[in-house]
């Protein structure tokens, strides 16, 4: 009788916490999002008049903000893919006894805070750094073209941020496929390009798949980058959502722009996992 | 004069194709190279600004100095928040440990009903925008008439983390030999000192690398935090709102400081493995 009641032993405190400080508050959210401010009353104080408009009013208005929020979550989605995956093959099968080393060397510059590296970057890509003046000598761009504030500064910042949540899940699965079956690609007289198009690339679908997860969700909810590597026209939908609560008070607002978010991420999600055709990752 | 022409460009030839046969054969390496130059170029930065005889902001290089390195608190404010980060972080660390580790054995250990509900359950938080988390949290203190501060930051972090804690833990148990336990079992231990002296033990350094990962997930957020703490500071929020006027180059010590001790860490425990595996 004791064994049975084991696991929900165990599971209890925890389940009991994420129950009241995760789904409770989802639960309210979605409750605020329907609500409308109370006639007369002071800011910040609403009642629920179920008002599904709401969530129509909110996209209207922030459809700008939304469509950047995926585009530029794509591109650096893309980018990280770009750059993590040699860099994770190479580490997998070109690296030898240093593989443990690099595999560290990946992770930290993580340890330096989010915020630091960030704003390292805006220093870096701005009139005092070093880029911008040199790349103006070199002529690759125009005297009065700038990096920072730009779209170009705040998909960059999110690319760079996000990498170790691309390379490391590469890595774990690049790692464990066997070198003997790339050989046996080459004797099979399939050329390099070949071999890692039907070989190497579908064994490591898994690590694709769950690296890219990774970062296009943290990415696309993301306003750190926006606000400090942007402008007022790289606005994402984090941005909306952060100044609705913190300097609008405009709560129903920001909990159907949250809940949209919420929404099409996990649509996108499901649809993607449906395609690449991994649904044992989850 | 058109003999020395000749001369001159015979040996090019081979050089250009000696450098392209270089370049083929140590492609990997180059790229490697640079992708880890990019990686390193911010910290580069801030661990060299953090020598820069800055004054107030540390925008432009003034001159080198060890004076931030000799009194990191000597921007009042950067030693509030980040003992702050701390205090919230060891918080964090235990309570996500504690209750993460417990799902964890359930879920790994443990055949029974709803078993998959729970495992969605784990994934839903590391599947939800931090900012949703974020905002729908503090939406839940405020209908409760809780002011956002130290305890709801407390809160907020341990939410977010348990899901990481059971993640790895169960990567750690999944891993286990069950033949160990039987063997302990038949040399009549019962099931508290196995799981004590054979279970426990082998799961340690996951439940370990868990909290390291608690804690560096707490002590490096800023989204939640920045919605559910009010007015407490903490080191990531100092940063941000400094961003604007320029950080103080005590701030670059501290991440500097944060990144040699996290790398001692991890060097650390490689070193300690390599010896038990030994």
């Amino acid at each position: 009788m004791g064994k049975i009641r084991t696991p929900y032993l165990l599971l209890l405190p925890g389940f009991l916490f994420l129950f009241t400080f995760f789904i409770l508050p989802i639960v309210n959210l979605a409750q605020t999002s329907t609500q409308t401010p109370i006639a007369g009353g002071d800011t910040g104080q609403y009642e629920q008049t179920l008002r599904f408009q709401n969530y129509i009013d909110a996209f209207i208005e922030n459809r700008e903000q939304f469509s950047r929020s995926f585009v530029y979550a794509l591109i650096a989605t893309v980018l990280a893919l770009m750059i993590s995956y040699p860099l994770a093959y190479a580490i997998a099968f070109k690296a030898g006894k240093y593989k443990n080393f690099l595999l560290v060397l990946v992770v930290a510059p993580f340890f330096t805070s989010f915020l630091l590296r960030t704003v390292a970057w805006k220093q870096i890509l701005g009139e005092e750094g070093f880029v911008v003046p040199t790349l103006r000598t070199l002529g690759i761009i125009s005297p009065s073209t700038t990096l920072t504030s730009t779209a170009f500064a705040v998909v960059m910042g999110m690319t760079y941020n996000f990498l170790p949540f691309m390379t490391l899940p590469l890595y774990a699965s690049i790692d464990r496929i066997d070198p003997r079956t790339l050989e046996a690609s080459g004797d099979l007289y399939a050329n390099a390009f070949t071999t890692f198009r039907k070989v190497t690339l579908p064994l490591s679908m898994p690590g694709v798949v769950a690296g890219t997860l990774l970062t296009f969700i943290p990415a696309a909810g993301d306003y750190v980058n926006a606000a400090i590597l942007g402008s007022p026209n790289t606005k994402m939908i984090g941005n909306v959502i952060e100044s609705r609560y913190f300097k609008i008070v405009d709560y129903p607002t920001a909990a159907a722009l949250s809940f949209t978010l919420m929404a099409a991420i996990l649509i996108l999600v499901t649809i993607y996992i449906r395609k690449a055709g991994t649904e044992e990752l989850v | 004069m058109s003999k020395k022409v000749v001369d001159a460009t015979i040996p090019t030839i081979p050089m250009m194709a000696r450098f392209q046969r270089w370049f083929g054969r140590n492609l990997i390496r180059v790229y490697m190279v640079l992708a880890f130059t990019y990686l390193f170029i911010p910290v580069a930065y801030t661990f060299a600004f953090s020598f820069n005889d800055s004054g107030k902001s540390n925008l432009i290089w003034k001159g080198f100095t060890l004076d931030n390195w000799k009194n990191p608190c000597g921007a009042p404010e950067v030693c509030t928040a980040l003992a702050n980060s701390i205090k919230i972080g060891l918080l964090a660390t235990i309570f996500s440990t504690i209750l993460g580790t417990m799902i964890a054995f359930a879920i790994g250990r443990h055949k029974f009903k709803g078993r998959s509900t729970s495992n969605l359950l784990i994934f839903l938080p590391m599947a939800t925008p931090e900012i949703v988390l974020g905002a729908s949290l503090l939406s839940l203190f405020l209908v409760f008439k809780i002011n956002p501060g130290f305890w709801p930051t407390v809160v907020a972090h341990v939410m977010f983390c348990i899901s990481f804690v059971v993640v790895t833990v169960k990567a750690r148990i999944a891993s286990l030999d069950p033949r160990l336990e039987q063997a302990a079992m038949d040399l009549y231990a019962n099931e508290f000192q196995t799981f004590r002296r054979v279970t426990l033990p082998l799961v340690a350094p996951g439940i370990a690398g868990a909290a390291l990962l608690a804690f560096s997930l707490s002590f490096d957020d800023f989204i939640i935090t920045n919605f559910n703490s009010g007015t407490v500071s903490t080191f990531p929020k100092f940063v941000y709102t400094a961003a604007a006027r320029g950080i103080p180059a005590q701030a670059n010590v501290i991440g500097s400081g944060m990144f040699f001790l996290a790398l001692a860490i991890v060097i650390a425990g490689q070193f300690v493995n390599r010896r038990k595996a030994r």
